[in-house]
Protein backbone atom coordinates (compact mmCIF):
# COMPACT_ATOMS: atom_id res chain seq x y z
CA UNK A 1 0.00 0.00 0.00
CA UNK A 2 1.02 3.52 -1.03
CA UNK A 3 1.45 6.01 2.11
CA UNK A 4 1.78 8.89 -0.23
CA UNK A 5 1.35 9.02 -3.69
CA UNK A 6 1.17 12.45 -6.03
CA UNK A 7 -0.16 12.47 -9.16
CA UNK A 8 0.98 15.11 -12.34
CA UNK A 9 1.65 17.48 -9.39
CA UNK A 10 2.63 20.95 -10.21
CA UNK A 11 3.94 24.12 -8.33
CA UNK A 12 4.25 27.44 -9.80
CA UNK A 13 5.59 30.64 -7.70
CA UNK A 14 4.41 32.99 -9.90
CA UNK A 15 6.11 32.33 -13.54
CA UNK A 16 8.50 29.99 -12.67
CA UNK A 17 7.54 26.26 -12.85
CA UNK A 18 9.51 24.72 -9.39
CA UNK A 19 7.25 21.57 -9.76
CA UNK A 20 6.62 19.77 -13.08
CA UNK A 21 4.32 16.85 -13.28
CA UNK A 22 5.46 15.09 -10.52
CA UNK A 23 4.49 11.22 -10.04
CA UNK A 24 5.97 10.14 -6.76
CA UNK A 25 4.95 6.95 -4.42
CA UNK A 26 5.90 5.73 -1.46
CA UNK A 27 4.94 2.92 -0.18
CA UNK A 28 4.12 1.40 3.30
CA UNK A 29 7.78 0.61 5.08
CA UNK A 30 9.86 2.42 1.82
CA UNK A 31 13.18 4.68 2.62
CA UNK A 32 12.73 6.99 -0.60
CA UNK A 33 15.80 9.49 -1.07
CA UNK A 34 15.43 12.61 -3.31
CA UNK A 35 19.03 13.64 -4.36
CA UNK A 36 19.82 16.15 -7.32
CA UNK A 37 21.26 19.65 -7.72
CA UNK A 38 19.77 22.26 -5.85
CA UNK A 39 16.58 24.50 -7.07
CA UNK A 40 15.35 21.50 -8.19
CA UNK A 41 12.46 21.52 -6.53
CA UNK A 42 13.24 18.70 -3.61
CA UNK A 43 12.30 20.97 -0.58
CA UNK A 44 9.13 22.37 -2.36
CA UNK A 45 7.99 18.50 -3.44
CA UNK A 46 8.30 17.76 0.44
CA UNK A 47 6.73 20.68 1.71
CA UNK A 48 3.78 20.52 -1.04
CA UNK A 49 2.78 16.97 0.29
CA UNK A 50 2.26 18.35 3.60
CA UNK A 51 0.55 21.58 2.69
CA UNK A 52 3.24 24.09 4.03
CA UNK A 53 2.94 25.38 0.13
CA UNK A 54 -0.36 25.07 -1.88
CA UNK A 55 0.25 23.07 -4.82
CA UNK A 56 -1.11 24.57 -8.30
CA UNK A 57 -2.47 21.19 -9.87
CA UNK A 58 -2.29 17.50 -9.67
CA UNK A 59 -3.42 15.33 -7.09
CA UNK A 60 -2.22 14.22 -4.06
CA UNK A 61 -3.10 10.35 -2.15
CA UNK A 62 -2.44 9.52 1.37
CA UNK A 63 -2.89 5.98 2.06
CA UNK A 64 -4.51 5.76 -1.52
CA UNK A 65 -7.50 8.10 -0.46
CA UNK A 66 -7.38 11.43 -2.34
CA UNK A 67 -5.79 14.14 -0.39
CA UNK A 68 -6.07 16.87 -2.53
CA UNK A 69 -7.28 18.16 -6.21
CA UNK A 70 -5.80 21.36 -7.74
CA UNK A 71 -6.45 22.68 -10.87
CA UNK A 72 -5.05 26.31 -11.89
CA UNK A 73 -4.02 27.03 -8.25
CA UNK A 74 -7.25 25.91 -6.66
CA UNK A 75 -8.20 23.28 -4.56
CA UNK A 76 -10.87 21.49 -6.22
CA UNK A 77 -11.27 18.71 -4.21
CA UNK A 78 -10.00 17.35 -1.04
CA UNK A 79 -11.16 15.42 2.12
CA UNK A 80 -13.12 16.92 4.97
CA UNK A 81 -11.65 18.72 7.68
CA UNK A 82 -11.19 16.04 10.10
CA UNK A 83 -9.62 13.38 7.71
CA UNK A 84 -7.24 16.40 6.58
CA UNK A 85 -6.24 16.92 9.68
CA UNK A 86 -5.63 13.42 10.73
CA UNK A 87 -3.84 12.69 7.67
CA UNK A 88 -1.36 15.40 8.17
CA UNK A 89 -0.69 14.25 11.91
CA UNK A 90 0.44 11.34 10.08
CA UNK A 91 3.30 12.96 8.45
CA UNK A 92 6.01 13.66 10.78
CA UNK A 93 8.82 16.53 9.60
CA UNK A 94 12.07 17.17 10.45
CA UNK A 95 13.40 20.82 8.98
CA UNK A 96 16.80 21.91 7.68
CA UNK A 97 17.00 24.26 10.34
CA UNK A 98 15.49 22.37 13.42
CA UNK A 99 12.64 24.95 14.12
CA UNK A 100 12.86 23.59 18.04
CA UNK A 101 10.38 26.10 19.94
CA UNK A 102 13.17 27.81 21.76
CA UNK A 103 10.69 28.83 24.38
CA UNK A 104 9.90 24.88 25.63
CA UNK A 105 12.93 22.58 27.13
CA UNK A 106 14.31 19.68 24.99
CA UNK A 107 11.29 17.85 27.39
CA UNK A 108 8.42 19.74 26.42
CA UNK A 109 9.01 20.11 22.63
CA UNK A 110 8.48 16.97 22.40
CA UNK A 111 5.28 16.99 24.53
CA UNK A 112 4.00 19.88 22.83
CA UNK A 113 1.95 17.74 20.08
CA UNK A 114 0.76 15.11 22.40
CA UNK A 115 -0.27 17.27 24.74
CA UNK A 116 -1.84 20.12 23.48
CA UNK A 117 -3.34 18.50 19.97
CA UNK A 118 -3.58 14.96 20.49
CA UNK A 119 -4.71 15.45 24.37
CA UNK A 120 -2.88 12.64 25.89
CA UNK A 121 -2.56 12.89 29.78
CA UNK A 122 0.08 14.96 30.65
CA UNK A 123 2.36 11.89 32.59
CA UNK A 124 2.35 9.45 29.68
CA UNK A 125 2.73 12.20 26.98
CA UNK A 126 6.18 12.69 29.56
CA UNK A 127 7.03 9.07 29.92
CA UNK A 128 6.89 8.68 26.24
CA UNK A 129 8.61 11.98 25.69
CA UNK A 130 11.75 10.58 27.77
CA UNK A 131 11.48 7.19 26.09
CA UNK A 132 11.61 9.23 22.55
CA UNK A 133 14.69 11.20 24.02
CA UNK A 134 15.91 8.36 24.94
CA UNK A 135 16.07 6.56 21.48
CA UNK A 136 17.77 9.40 20.09
CA UNK A 137 20.37 9.71 22.87
CA UNK A 138 19.05 12.77 24.63
CA UNK A 139 17.60 11.42 27.79
CA UNK A 140 19.93 13.70 29.74
CA UNK A 141 19.18 16.68 28.17
CA UNK A 142 15.66 16.56 28.37
CA UNK A 143 14.88 19.36 31.05
CA UNK A 144 17.48 21.64 28.62
CA UNK A 145 16.30 24.45 26.45
CA UNK A 146 17.24 24.38 22.95
CA UNK A 147 19.78 26.64 22.96
CA UNK A 148 21.93 24.61 25.36
CA UNK A 149 22.02 22.37 22.48
CA UNK A 150 24.55 21.40 19.76
CA UNK A 151 22.80 21.28 16.04
CA UNK A 152 22.79 17.71 15.95
CA UNK A 153 21.62 17.50 19.32
CA UNK A 154 18.71 20.01 18.33
CA UNK A 155 17.76 17.93 14.94
CA UNK A 156 17.94 14.69 17.25
CA UNK A 157 15.38 16.55 19.54
CA UNK A 158 13.21 17.42 16.81
CA UNK A 159 13.28 13.78 15.15
CA UNK A 160 11.95 12.72 18.78
CA UNK A 161 9.21 15.27 18.39
CA UNK A 162 7.91 14.11 15.49
CA UNK A 163 7.98 10.93 16.44
CA UNK A 164 5.71 11.94 19.55
CA UNK A 165 2.96 12.42 17.64
CA UNK A 166 3.31 8.46 16.07
CA UNK A 167 3.36 9.41 12.59
CA UNK A 168 3.02 7.02 9.62
CA UNK A 169 5.69 8.74 7.85
CA UNK A 170 8.56 10.66 8.15
CA UNK A 171 9.52 13.43 6.40
CA UNK A 172 12.82 14.92 6.21
CA UNK A 173 14.09 18.18 4.17
CA UNK A 174 17.68 18.48 4.42
CA UNK A 175 17.96 17.15 7.92
CA UNK A 176 21.60 17.69 8.15
CA UNK A 177 21.99 20.45 5.97
CA UNK A 178 22.70 22.82 8.38
CA UNK A 179 25.07 20.83 10.29
CA UNK A 180 28.74 21.18 11.00
CA UNK A 181 30.21 18.36 9.53
CA UNK A 182 31.29 16.77 12.87
CA UNK A 183 27.69 16.19 13.23
CA UNK A 184 26.26 14.78 10.72
CA UNK A 185 26.94 11.39 11.37
CA UNK A 186 24.79 11.37 14.63
CA UNK A 187 21.90 12.30 12.62
CA UNK A 188 22.38 9.94 10.38
CA UNK A 189 22.53 7.29 12.83
CA UNK A 190 19.53 8.23 14.37
CA UNK A 191 17.46 8.14 10.95
CA UNK A 192 19.31 4.97 10.04
CA UNK A 193 18.01 3.49 13.13
CA UNK A 194 14.59 4.58 12.46
CA UNK A 195 14.66 3.12 8.81
CA UNK A 196 15.68 0.10 10.51
CA UNK A 197 12.91 -0.09 12.55
CA UNK A 198 10.36 -0.20 9.47
CA UNK A 199 9.49 3.43 9.39
CA UNK A 200 8.35 4.84 5.99
CA UNK A 201 10.92 8.00 5.87
CA UNK A 202 11.05 10.30 2.53
CA UNK A 203 14.09 12.32 2.77
CA UNK A 204 15.45 14.99 0.45
CA UNK A 205 19.35 15.21 1.71
CA UNK A 206 22.79 15.65 -0.11
CA UNK A 207 24.10 12.69 1.71
CA UNK A 208 25.11 10.49 -0.89
CA UNK A 209 26.24 7.73 1.51
CA UNK A 210 23.36 7.72 3.58
CA UNK A 211 21.09 7.31 0.14
CA UNK A 212 23.34 4.78 -0.94
CA UNK A 213 23.40 2.53 1.81
CA UNK A 214 19.57 3.17 3.52
CA UNK A 215 17.43 4.37 0.67
CA UNK A 216 15.03 1.79 -0.95
CA UNK A 217 14.34 3.72 -3.82
CA UNK A 218 16.59 7.08 -5.03
CA UNK A 219 14.68 9.28 -7.10
CA UNK A 220 16.84 12.05 -8.76
CA UNK A 221 15.51 15.42 -9.63
CA UNK A 222 16.27 18.28 -11.70
CA UNK A 223 14.69 20.94 -12.65
CA UNK A 224 11.11 20.76 -11.17
CA UNK A 225 11.02 16.74 -12.54
CA UNK A 226 11.85 13.44 -11.80
CA UNK A 227 14.12 12.75 -14.26
CA UNK A 228 15.11 9.16 -12.75
CA UNK A 229 14.05 6.60 -10.11
CA UNK A 230 15.71 3.12 -8.97
CA UNK A 231 17.51 0.83 -6.51
CA UNK A 232 20.75 3.38 -5.35
CA UNK A 233 22.22 0.73 -7.26
CA UNK A 234 20.88 1.93 -10.56
CA UNK A 235 21.09 5.51 -9.67
CA UNK A 236 23.96 5.84 -8.35
CA UNK A 237 26.32 3.32 -10.61
CA UNK A 238 24.29 3.53 -14.06
CA UNK A 239 22.55 6.62 -14.17
CA UNK A 240 20.61 7.29 -17.49
CA UNK A 241 20.26 10.24 -17.83
CA UNK A 242 23.29 13.19 -19.03
CA UNK A 243 22.23 15.68 -15.38
CA UNK A 244 21.82 12.72 -13.20
CA UNK A 245 25.20 11.80 -14.56
CA UNK A 246 26.52 14.81 -14.22
CA UNK A 247 25.22 15.69 -10.93
CA UNK A 248 26.52 12.61 -9.46
CA UNK A 249 29.77 13.45 -10.96
CA UNK A 250 30.09 16.33 -9.56
CA UNK A 251 29.39 15.27 -5.79
CA UNK A 252 30.11 11.44 -5.33
CA UNK B 1 12.62 78.27 57.52
CA UNK B 2 15.42 76.56 55.34
CA UNK B 3 15.28 75.03 51.95
CA UNK B 4 15.23 71.35 53.12
CA UNK B 5 12.22 72.20 55.46
CA UNK B 6 10.56 73.55 53.09
CA UNK B 7 10.71 70.60 50.30
CA UNK B 8 10.02 68.51 53.59
CA UNK B 9 6.61 70.34 53.30
CA UNK B 10 5.95 69.62 50.63
CA UNK B 11 6.53 66.20 50.42
CA UNK B 12 3.26 65.13 51.20
CA UNK B 13 1.43 66.87 48.89
CA UNK B 14 3.96 65.77 45.96
CA UNK B 15 3.58 62.13 46.70
CA UNK B 16 -0.11 62.56 46.55
CA UNK B 17 -0.09 63.76 43.35
CA UNK B 18 2.69 61.09 42.20
CA UNK B 19 0.03 58.23 43.25
CA UNK B 20 -2.12 59.13 40.58
CA UNK B 21 0.43 59.95 37.93
CA UNK B 22 1.82 56.53 38.53
CA UNK B 23 -1.76 54.74 39.52
CA UNK B 24 -2.72 56.31 35.90
CA UNK B 25 -0.09 54.97 34.11
CA UNK B 26 0.12 51.49 35.17
CA UNK B 27 -3.35 51.00 34.56
CA UNK B 28 -3.61 52.61 31.24
CA UNK B 29 -0.30 51.02 29.87
CA UNK B 30 -1.83 47.45 31.78
CA UNK B 31 -5.33 47.89 30.11
CA UNK B 32 -3.76 49.12 27.08
CA UNK B 33 -1.70 46.08 26.59
CA UNK B 34 -4.55 43.72 26.48
CA UNK B 35 -6.28 45.63 24.16
CA UNK B 36 -3.29 45.81 22.26
CA UNK B 37 -2.66 42.01 21.78
CA UNK B 38 -6.50 42.25 20.02
CA UNK B 39 -5.63 45.11 18.04
CA UNK B 40 -2.14 43.36 16.82
CA UNK B 41 -3.77 40.33 15.80
CA UNK B 42 -7.23 42.42 14.34
CA UNK B 43 -4.29 44.38 12.03
CA UNK B 44 -2.62 40.86 11.19
CA UNK B 45 -5.97 39.59 10.19
CA UNK B 46 -7.31 38.64 6.83
CA UNK B 47 -10.53 38.97 7.74
CA UNK B 48 -11.04 42.28 6.05
CA UNK B 49 -13.45 44.61 7.98
CA UNK B 50 -11.17 43.75 11.34
CA UNK B 51 -7.97 44.12 9.36
CA UNK B 52 -9.20 47.23 8.33
CA UNK B 53 -10.87 48.94 11.43
CA UNK B 54 -7.65 47.97 13.50
CA UNK B 55 -5.78 50.12 11.11
CA UNK B 56 -7.98 52.63 10.99
CA UNK B 57 -7.99 52.55 15.14
CA UNK B 58 -3.97 52.39 15.22
CA UNK B 59 -3.83 55.52 12.47
CA UNK B 60 -6.00 57.64 14.59
CA UNK B 61 -4.92 57.31 17.86
CA UNK B 62 -1.23 58.04 16.64
CA UNK B 63 -2.35 60.54 14.25
CA UNK B 64 -4.22 62.56 16.71
CA UNK B 65 -2.59 64.55 19.66
CA UNK B 66 -3.08 63.21 22.97
CA UNK B 67 -4.01 66.43 23.70
CA UNK B 68 -6.96 66.52 21.70
CA UNK B 69 -8.27 63.50 22.49
CA UNK B 70 -8.17 64.08 26.07
CA UNK B 71 -10.10 66.93 25.74
CA UNK B 72 -12.51 65.98 23.23
CA UNK B 73 -13.54 62.38 25.29
CA UNK B 74 -14.30 65.02 28.73
CA UNK B 75 -15.41 68.05 26.91
CA UNK B 76 -16.21 66.77 23.43
CA UNK B 77 -18.71 64.09 23.52
CA UNK B 78 -21.08 65.49 25.98
CA UNK B 79 -22.33 68.48 23.12
CA UNK B 80 -22.73 65.58 20.67
CA UNK B 81 -24.78 63.31 23.42
CA UNK B 82 -25.23 64.20 26.82
CA UNK B 83 -25.64 59.63 27.37
CA UNK B 84 -21.43 60.30 26.18
CA UNK B 85 -20.85 62.44 29.35
CA UNK B 86 -18.14 60.89 31.40
CA UNK B 87 -18.62 62.64 35.07
CA UNK B 88 -15.20 62.00 36.56
CA UNK B 89 -12.15 63.03 35.21
CA UNK B 90 -10.35 60.35 36.75
CA UNK B 91 -12.13 57.53 34.33
CA UNK B 92 -12.21 60.01 31.37
CA UNK B 93 -8.10 60.34 31.61
CA UNK B 94 -7.59 56.42 32.24
CA UNK B 95 -9.93 56.01 28.86
CA UNK B 96 -8.14 58.51 26.84
CA UNK B 97 -4.57 57.04 27.91
CA UNK B 98 -5.61 53.62 27.62
CA UNK B 99 -7.09 54.08 23.98
CA UNK B 100 -4.01 55.95 23.17
CA UNK B 101 -1.13 53.45 24.57
CA UNK B 102 -3.23 50.47 22.90
CA UNK B 103 -1.85 52.05 19.70
CA UNK B 104 1.37 52.60 20.44
CA UNK B 105 1.31 48.86 21.87
CA UNK B 106 -0.22 47.20 19.39
CA UNK B 107 2.26 48.32 16.61
CA UNK B 108 5.19 47.04 19.04
CA UNK B 109 3.67 43.79 19.29
CA UNK B 110 2.89 43.41 15.57
CA UNK B 111 6.38 44.18 15.03
CA UNK B 112 7.42 41.59 18.33
CA UNK B 113 5.25 38.98 16.56
CA UNK B 114 6.04 39.36 12.59
CA UNK B 115 9.71 39.31 13.59
CA UNK B 116 9.55 35.46 15.22
CA UNK B 117 11.04 32.84 12.24
CA UNK B 118 8.79 31.51 9.80
CA UNK B 119 9.95 28.04 10.71
CA UNK B 120 8.24 28.50 14.42
CA UNK B 121 4.78 28.38 12.29
CA UNK B 122 5.41 25.66 10.49
CA UNK B 123 7.21 23.11 13.17
CA UNK B 124 3.59 24.00 15.01
CA UNK B 125 1.66 23.31 11.99
CA UNK B 126 3.15 20.02 11.52
CA UNK B 127 2.75 18.75 14.69
CA UNK B 128 -1.08 19.66 14.23
CA UNK B 129 -1.38 22.82 16.66
CA UNK B 130 -4.30 25.07 15.53
CA UNK B 131 -3.34 28.71 14.51
CA UNK B 132 -4.41 29.76 18.32
CA UNK B 133 -2.67 27.33 19.73
CA UNK B 134 0.47 28.65 17.91
CA UNK B 135 -0.14 31.95 18.80
CA UNK B 136 -0.89 31.13 22.67
CA UNK B 137 2.06 28.42 22.93
CA UNK B 138 4.42 29.00 21.06
CA UNK B 139 4.75 32.62 18.81
CA UNK B 140 3.79 34.80 22.04
CA UNK B 141 5.52 33.49 24.38
CA UNK B 142 8.87 34.08 22.39
CA UNK B 143 7.72 38.05 20.84
CA UNK B 144 6.59 38.43 24.83
CA UNK B 145 11.04 38.58 25.29
CA UNK B 146 11.35 41.09 22.64
CA UNK B 147 8.45 43.23 23.67
CA UNK B 148 10.04 43.40 26.95
CA UNK B 149 11.89 47.07 26.10
CA UNK B 150 9.29 48.26 24.21
CA UNK B 151 6.71 47.83 26.63
CA UNK B 152 9.06 49.62 28.89
CA UNK B 153 9.46 52.30 27.14
CA UNK B 154 6.13 52.59 26.51
CA UNK B 155 5.46 53.28 30.56
CA UNK B 156 8.23 55.55 30.73
CA UNK B 157 7.02 57.53 27.73
CA UNK B 158 3.46 57.48 29.42
CA UNK B 159 4.43 58.07 32.90
CA UNK B 160 5.13 61.81 31.56
CA UNK B 161 2.31 61.96 28.96
CA UNK B 162 0.27 62.06 32.34
CA UNK B 163 1.18 65.39 33.50
CA UNK B 164 -1.55 66.49 30.18
CA UNK B 165 -4.08 65.41 32.89
CA UNK B 166 -3.77 69.14 34.52
CA UNK B 167 -6.37 70.07 31.46
CA UNK B 168 -9.47 68.42 33.04
CA UNK B 169 -8.65 69.24 36.43
CA UNK B 170 -6.59 66.05 37.49
CA UNK B 171 -3.65 66.63 40.10
CA UNK B 172 -0.67 64.61 38.96
CA UNK B 173 2.73 65.02 40.09
CA UNK B 174 3.14 68.01 37.42
CA UNK B 175 0.43 69.85 38.62
CA UNK B 176 0.81 69.49 41.79
CA UNK B 177 4.49 70.93 41.29
CA UNK B 178 3.41 73.76 39.66
CA UNK B 179 0.47 74.35 42.11
CA UNK B 180 3.21 74.81 45.04
CA UNK B 181 5.75 77.14 42.96
CA UNK B 182 3.47 79.58 42.45
CA UNK B 183 1.66 79.75 46.08
CA UNK B 184 5.36 79.83 47.49
CA UNK B 185 6.36 82.14 44.75
CA UNK B 186 10.12 79.35 44.06
CA UNK B 187 11.22 77.42 41.69
CA UNK B 188 12.71 75.02 44.30
CA UNK B 189 9.82 72.97 44.14
CA UNK B 190 10.91 71.67 40.78
CA UNK B 191 14.08 69.93 41.97
CA UNK B 192 12.37 66.88 44.24
CA UNK B 193 9.71 66.73 41.88
CA UNK B 194 11.75 65.77 38.98
CA UNK B 195 13.98 63.90 41.73
CA UNK B 196 10.65 61.76 42.68
CA UNK B 197 9.49 61.31 38.21
CA UNK B 198 13.56 60.18 38.46
CA UNK B 199 13.12 57.14 41.39
CA UNK B 200 9.84 56.56 39.15
CA UNK B 201 11.62 56.03 36.02
CA UNK B 202 14.04 53.74 37.78
CA UNK B 203 11.78 51.41 39.55
CA UNK B 204 10.32 50.86 36.11
CA UNK B 205 13.91 50.69 34.45
CA UNK B 206 14.48 47.89 36.80
CA UNK B 207 11.39 46.09 36.59
CA UNK B 208 12.04 45.57 33.26
CA UNK B 209 15.58 44.67 33.39
CA UNK B 210 14.23 42.14 35.68
CA UNK B 211 11.85 40.93 33.73
CA UNK B 212 14.54 40.75 30.87
CA UNK B 213 16.94 38.60 32.66
CA UNK B 214 13.56 36.51 33.30
CA UNK B 215 12.78 36.04 29.73
CA UNK B 216 15.43 34.93 28.78
CA UNK B 217 16.80 32.11 30.58
CA UNK B 218 16.46 30.25 27.20
CA UNK B 219 18.65 32.31 25.09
Amino acid sequence: MSIIRTEELCKNFGDLQVLQNVNLTVNSGEVVVIIGPSGAGKSTLLRSLNTLETITSGKIFIEDNLFCRAEQGVIKEEMSKEDKKAALLDMGMVFQRFNLFPNMTVKENVMAGPVHVKKTPKEEAEKRALELLEKVGLADKADAYPSRLSGGQQQRVAIARALAMQPKIMLFDEPTSALDPELVGEVLNVMKDLAAQGMTMLCVTHEMGFAREVADKVVFMADGQILEEGTPEEIFNHPKTAKAQQFLSSVL
Amino acid sequence: MNDFSRILTWLPQLLLGARTTIVITILAVGIGLILSLFLALGKMSRIFVINKFCSAYIFFFRGTPLLMQIYFLYFGLPQFHPALTIRSAFVAAMIAYTLNSAAYLAENIRAGIQSIDKGQFEAAKTIGMSGAQTMRLVIIPQAVRRLIPPVGNEFIMMLKDVSLVAIIGLADLTKVTRAISSSSATALVYIPAMIIYLIITALFQFVFNTLEKKYSVYE
